[in-house]
């Protein structure tokens, strides 16, 4: 008996860290996220490979944004379960959104500092990355976004 | 070197496409790194160490794939794709690739 409780607590303990402070790392992440989304107000990102008015841009320059997100113990231990019966898992999917926010708005930071507020053919990838180590069950993603921004002449805008 | 990813650079005109350029290279993480994505695993959250090293690692195969272009005698670089594959456990390989040509000033 004494050994099964040896075996469960480091478990349970973990589940309840990973729990507080997966959601408090989360939290404030998305927190952060929201205030430097509203900082890019304005900007024109789309998926669409023409840019609009050509003979007005005067510089072109590729952008890249990459961010590499972990999830906590309770999400992955969560996750093992639901991979028993199937469905939805959706605690990934704020993993899935966050890293994919994050990643846009570097791209956007280096479009802004190279004097740019429109990115054209913006396209995602993903990869997830696993340890090296096998005790460690834990999943990470890697979204990997660029695009093309683009600079115009002054005075002639994109409207 | 203009580095695009759409098919042709917004304001400018190709005269002559050299041919597809490419650029790679395989990382692996160190062990440092590794524990602390251990750590990490347990409460979430970004694996800055990761990020950096992936952020280094790609821009290493687009100087590399720039260095082939300008062998060629390109001025740009169009339709740039990036793919990256897990070579074996704890190693990725990041790989850049895209049209090399001679665009000049102008909209035909």
């Amino acid at each position: 008996m004494e050994a099964l409780w040896l075996q469960v607590l480091p478990v349970l303990g973990l589940l309840v860290l990973g729990y507080g402070v997966g959601r408090w790392v989360e939290h404030r992440h998305l927190l952060s996220l929201e205030a430097r989304e509203l900082g890019h107000r304005g900007f024109v990102v789309t998926n669409l490979r023409m840019v609009p008015s050509p003979e007005t841009v005067r510089e072109s320059y590729l952008v890249l944004g990459e961010a590499v997100i972990a999830t906590d113990y309770f999400k992955s231990f969560a996750a093992r379960l639901r991979s028993l019966v199937g469905g939805e898992i959706r605690a990934y999917n704020t993993l899935m959104t966050r890293a994919r926010r994050e990643a846009l708005l570097r791209m956007l930071d280096q479009a802004r500092q190279a004097g740019s507020r429109e990115v054209y053919n913006v396209r995602y990838e993903t990869s997830n990355i696993r340890s090296a180590n096998p005790r460690n069950p834990g999943v990470s993603v890697e979204v990997f976004a660029f695009g093309t921004a683009v600079v115009r002449q002054p005075a002639a805008g994109p409207s | 070197m203009i580095l695009v990813n759409t098919e042709t650079v917004p304001g400018y005109t190709i005269r002559e496409v050299k041919g597809l350029v490419q650029g790679n290279t395989i990382r692996a993480k160190h062990v440092g790194r590794d524990i602390a994505a251990g750590f990490k695993n347990l409460v979430g959250g970004e694996l800055k160490g990761y990020t950096e090293l992936l952020t280094e690692a790609r821009r290493q195969a687009i100087e590399r794939m720039m260095a082939q272009a300008q062998e060629l005698g390109a001025n740009a670089i169009v339709n740039v794709r990036f793919t990256t594959s897990a070579v074996t456990q704890g190693a990725a390989e990041l790989y850049a690739y895209g049209t090399a040509v001679i665009v000049v000033p102008g909209v035909s």
